[in-house]
């Protein structure tokens, strides 16, 4: 099948090209426009990412792979981040990040049995002054602790539907 | 319109110039909100001057960057190759990474014009052709804010084609990082902005003020500096200077961060207080209970601070010195003197309630993780020490251990490509120098006892 994208994304790639004195520079932002529409970077979505900016795919795949935020595989409908960092950890990053494996049942880096989510710790989330900190998605919780986490959980419960084939793991 | 909780509480010893509205409840991110407060007034009044005595102006005001190196600001500029007759790029290092940092966010997400103005007066100084802000991808929020108010400063014609009728155009680019630390060490950042891996370049011979981004020259100064350049042109370099102490001039914006009753940032001038101030006066002190053990002055790479340590010498002027941690000057140059770096602002503070070990051993994991893998020494190195103080924490201590970090580090400094090679030393081979009496005992720890500590760091 055919790479597709939506009429939305492929507007914004085609605005965003010429915003670049050199065009090989979008290809960041079309793969963040690509991956938040598919969830994920394939290998069609690299090579048609080559091709619109003129690139041999392998240019697009040593970007893809350098930098920690672009992925290749699926994540859980909903992406949460918990600061791993020391200032986040000297108060209690941790232990958030215990909370929320927990209140999903699954472990780091892997898709919630329920599909709704995965946890992940990631390096300084630069608000060190509101530790601990995590993100959900686009969203920053700050001064978390474990009610708030579990108040969050809830909340995701809520809002994302389980995915019909549960414990699927990527 | 995108709205950011506010701080409500701002310190009587605070002197607010780039903070100043940010968080006052009633401001908010819109173009008419800045415009009410005078904003873009500072940006006509400089298009209406010769772009170099602008120049002359960040000069005269001796600002240092305050991203981390504390290089003169103006210096930078003047190194800007402009024989060659290449465009020139301006670029924003939005990538605030280092870990304890948390100050450019606070300008993004309150006052994004703020920024845009500056930017805009430090693209008309030194001709840019084109202007971009690098921002992390861990704030997305702020990368809308800022694009959005772009979008409102260029239907007013303040961004983009023959500004304010002044015959000058220049565009103003926001671009997203994807969560790699190493983008903001300016050359990485630019490999970066170029579309590749962010693999720094070595410098000779790639200075970006002569072969930045495209190879073109380029600046790239951090967020905090060019909001600094709209209140150096608004008040003359001269009177800036005036601000803080001679060689330490204006406000800075400290993140105090760790275990302190009061984190947060605090905008003071520069050089009129110490770290025992910002730590107990401003910050609260430590929790109930609490002693101090050790404070990292300047963000996770600087050199640590042993509780009760000493520092004497003599400072440039010749004037002899002997402090405590508490007396050191909160300034670029108090810091360095006392054998560490002010960096981005970032204090971070360790009580005793946690292992020293594992505090280094968190730092380790941050900067293995952060390594682009482009030289052996750093690639190999943080990974090394990443794993011996792993497993340190974790129960499996050796005599020797203190000795072997020491070494790795002393492996590293001064053989990468990049600074990363020193930022992901100086953690060990200051903890060890400070602690190595913790380090050496960590290996008659009881491995069962290493399972149960209270706050896990690793």
């Amino acid at each position: 099948m055919a790479f597709e994208l939506s009429a939305e994304t492929l507007s914004y790639i085609e605005k965003t090209i010429p915003r670049y004195p050199q065009k090989r520079s979008a290809i960041m932002m079309i793969l963040h426009a690509i991956q938040k529409e598919k969830g994920l970077l394939s290998l069609e979505a690299q090579e048609w990412v080559a091709e619109k900016l003129d690139l041999a795919p392998i240019q697009v795949r040593e970007v893809v792979t350098f930098y920690p935020f672009y992925r290749e595989k699926p994540i859980g409908k909903r992406h949460i981040r918990v600061c791993r960092t020391l200032s986040c950890a000297l108060n209690g990053g941790y232990k958030v990040c215990d909370a929320f494996k927990k209140e999903f049942h699954t472990e780091l880096d892997e898709i919630s049995p329920d599909g709704r989510v995965t946890v992940e710790f990631a390096e300084c989330l630069a608000s060190c002054g509101t530790a601990p900190v995590a993100m959900v998605d686009d969203q920053l919780y700050e001064n978390l602790n474990e009610e708030q986490v579990a108040a969050i959980c809830e909340q995701i419960k809520k809002e994302t539907p389980a995915a019909d084939t549960a414990g699927s793991k990527s | 319109m995108i709205s950011v909780k506010k701080r409500t509480e701002i310190h009587p010893s605070e002197r607010r110039i780039i903070l100043k509205h940010a968080d006052d409840p009633e401001y908010d991110v819109s173009l008419q909100c800045y415009l009410r407060h005078g904003g873009y007034e500072v940006m006509k009044q400089a298009y209406g001057r010769k772009p170099e005595e602008l120049c002359q102006e960040v000069l005269d005001s001796e600002v240092r960057g305050r991203g981390g190196a504390g290089f003169p600001a103006g210096m930078k500029w003047k190194f800007l190759d402009r024989k060659s007759g290449k465009p020139i790029y301006l670029i924003c290092n939005a990538d605030e990474s280092e870990p304890g940092t948390f100050k450019d966010r606070q300008i993004m997400h309150k006052d994004p014009h703020q920024l845009i103005e500056g930017m805009m007066i430090s693209a008309y100084a030194i001709q840019a052709a084109q202007a971009f802000i690098y921002i992390r991808e861990e704030m997305p929020l702020g990368a809308q804010i800022l694009e959005e108010a772009i979008e409102e400063a260029r239907a007013r014609n303040l961004v983009g084609e023959n500004i304010l009728g002044s015959g000058y155009s220049c565009e103003l680019v926001v671009h997203r990082g994807a969560a790699a630390y190493i983008c903001g060490e300016e050359t990485g950042l630019i490999e970066s902005l170029e579309g590749k891996r962010a693999y720094p370049r070595i410098k000779p011979p790639y200075f970006p003020a002569a072969l930045g981004l495209y190879m073109c020259p380029t600046i790239v100064n951090n967020v905090e500096t060019l909001c600094n350049v709209k209140h150096i042109a608004e008040m003359g370099g001269k009177e800036y200077a005036k601000i803080g102490k001679p060689g330490n001039t204006g406000t800075r914006i400290w993140c105090l961060s760790g275990q302190v009753r009061n984190p947060g940032y605090y905008e003071l001038e520069n050089g009129m207080f110490t770290y025992g101030d910002l730590i107990y006066k401003i910050g609260g002190g430590l929790r109930d209970g609490r002693s101090l053990q050790a404070v990292i002055p300047g963000g996770s790479s600087a050199k640590v601070w042993r509780a009760g340590e000493r520092f004497t010498g003599k400072l440039r002027s010749g004037e002899e010195f002997n402090w405590g941690i508490e007396d050191v000057p909160l300034d670029f140059d108090g810091p360095m003197a006392a054998g560490s770096m002010s960096g981005s602002g970032a204090v971070m503070v360790i009580d005793d309630s946690v292992d020293i070990v594992e505090v280094l051993a968190n730092i380790n994991a941050f900067y293995a993780h952060e390594s682009c893998g482009q030289c052996t020494p750093c690639r190999e190195g943080s990974l090394w020490m990443k794993k011996i103080t792993t497993r340190m924490a974790n129960g499996g201590a050796r005599p020797e251990d203190a000795e072997l970090l020491a070494s790795i580090g002393d492996q590293i400094a001064g053989r990468t490509i990049c600074a990363h090679g020193e930022a992901c030393a100086w953690p060990t081979q200051s903890f060890i120098a400070k602690f190595r009496d913790k380090f050496v005992e960590k290996a008659k720890e009881d491995p069962e006892r290493a399972q149960k500590r209270t706050v896990r760091l690793v």
